[in-house]
């Protein structure tokens, strides 16, 4: 691969480094938006159905900016529709619980809960860092993502402590979910990279805030935590679950079918 | 050269008048820079002008009709060459909304927010809210989510008429 455009030797391979950790963050976000998306037409209520294509439409907005921030970093000239919609799964980056099916309306929000808790301390973490364009995209974001938590975690609580059966719904979800958040907060080498260049918050640091708080909202929901288990997937190195191509599949058709089409 | 500072003020002067005419996509009865869409208009020391402009929501597709609008305004008043730029920090929140921008919006029949972001009852969730029709606090919040990104969606309890709330963010 020619990297001319990048700079040279130790500085190049962190910008690279740099690019694929802004790509972590605006798959899990675009991935999430699109399935969130798919919800459509099809919500419980129809104050739902506009709850989730507003947040999608904040999610899938957040990517854009990552995006487009990454394909600079890279330096080979690819915008945010290129990474979107000219990538194969292998070459998507997010977390492999953002790509998990909707489920029921209990799964979409266990899923959405458990990323938007993630969220929150990640962009906390950002706004501290050294990168400022990062940090202002993250400074934008956690205020749309506060708003976000509120939804789902009221959400959470009101059908776990609801009837008998959403009780039921909402802790087949978690124990279906659950296996998919160690890779929240197990850091690999690039994620320890960033953290020790000062751009992303050390994951070990997050984690136990994060701990606390989904804790606690288990515990206002009168669900219970499952047991940890081990951890197969990487979607931040590109391991995905079968359900991603399907996703993309739908989501790049109409530029994978029309190659550079717009409105 | 005190001449040419006085140009550039009136320069800068006459444009944030010209993006006073242009009007938010969803909401006509504002202007962007009622919205506080409009971060800072400036004339260089290279003769060229500035205009600073910030999203609103990250996902609101009004953005980029904005800027387009934008651009097209300063292009017919002869600024063809006036460098658009887009600035997240720091990050809009429904704060910058002007006074004569909310008054506004009370009368189009939008509750403007009433409080800053940071309030401690706009932390909880559950602000103030005023009925835009009959001035009532009575009010109750029928969902966080409304039309476009920017509204909630609330009911007065004493004129018993929906409307939308400008949410804080």
């Amino acid at each position: 691969m020619i990297l001319a455009a990048t700079p040279a030797g130790a500085d190049g391979q962190l910008q690279q480094a740099h690019s694929q950790y802004v790509l972590r963050l605006a798959d899990t976000s675009l991935v999430l938006g699109q399935r969130l998306a798919e919800w459509i037409g099809h919500a419980p209520a129809l104050e739902e159905d506009l709850a989730l294509a507003n947040v999608s439409l904040d999610l899938i907005g957040q990517a854009r900016l990552l995006l487009t921030y990454a394909g600079e970093l890279e330096g080979q000239g690819r915008d945010e529709d290129a990474l979107a919609f000219l990538r194969d799964a292998p070459e998507f980056r997010n977390l492999a619980l953002a790509e998990q099916p909707n489920g029921d309306f209990a799964h979409t929000i266990v899923r959405h809960w458990l990323i938007d808790a993630w969220q929150l301390e990640i962009y906390a973490g950002l706004e501290r860092g050294v990168d400022t364009r990062l940090a202002a995209i993250a400074a934008k974001a956690i205020r749309e993502t506060r708003y976000h938590y509120r939804f789902s975690s009221g959400w959470l609580v009101r059908l776990g402590d609801g009837t008998e059966e959403s009780h039921e719904r909402m802790q087949r979800a978690l124990a279906d979910l659950w296996r998919f958040t160690p890779e929240l907060f197990t850091p690999d080498e690039l994620d320890e990279r960033m953290s020790a260049a000062g751009i992303a918050p050390s994951l070990a640091e997050l984690a136990p805030r994060w701990s606390a708080r989904v804790t606690e909202d288990v515990r206002l929901a009168t669900l219970a935590l499952p047991a940890a288990q081990p951890y197969p997937w990487h979607g931040k190195r590109g391991v995905h679950t079968e359900h991603l191509g399907y996703l993309l599949a739908e989501m790049q058709h109409l530029q994978r079918t029309y190659p550079g089409a717009h409105w | 050269m005190v001449g040419g500072a006085a140009d550039s003020s009136a320069r800068e002067r006459e444009v944030w008048q010209l993006l006073e005419g242009i009007p938010d996509p969803e909401i006509p009865v504002l202007s962007i820079v009622d919205l506080g869409i409009v971060r800072a208009v400036r004339q260089e020391a290279d003769g060229r002008l500035r205009v600073a402009i910030t999203p609103t929501y990250s996902g609101c597709p009004a953005t980029d009709v904005i800027r387009c609008q934008v651009r097209a305004a300063l292009d017919a008043r002869g600024y063809a060459d006036a460098v658009l730029e887009e600035v997240l920090s720091p990050p809009w929140t429904s704060d910058w909304l002007t006074s004569a921008g909310r008054e506004k919006l009370r009368r189009f029949g939008i509750a403007p927010p009433e409080e800053a972001v940071s309030s401690p009852r706009q932390l909880r969730g559950s602000p103030a809210v005023s009925c835009p029709r009959c001035g009532s606090r009575e009010t109750e919040r029928v969902s966080e989510f409304g039309s476009t990104p920017c509204k909630a969606h609330y009911r007065c309890r004493a004129c018993a008429e929906p409307f939308d709330y400008f949410k804080c963010l």
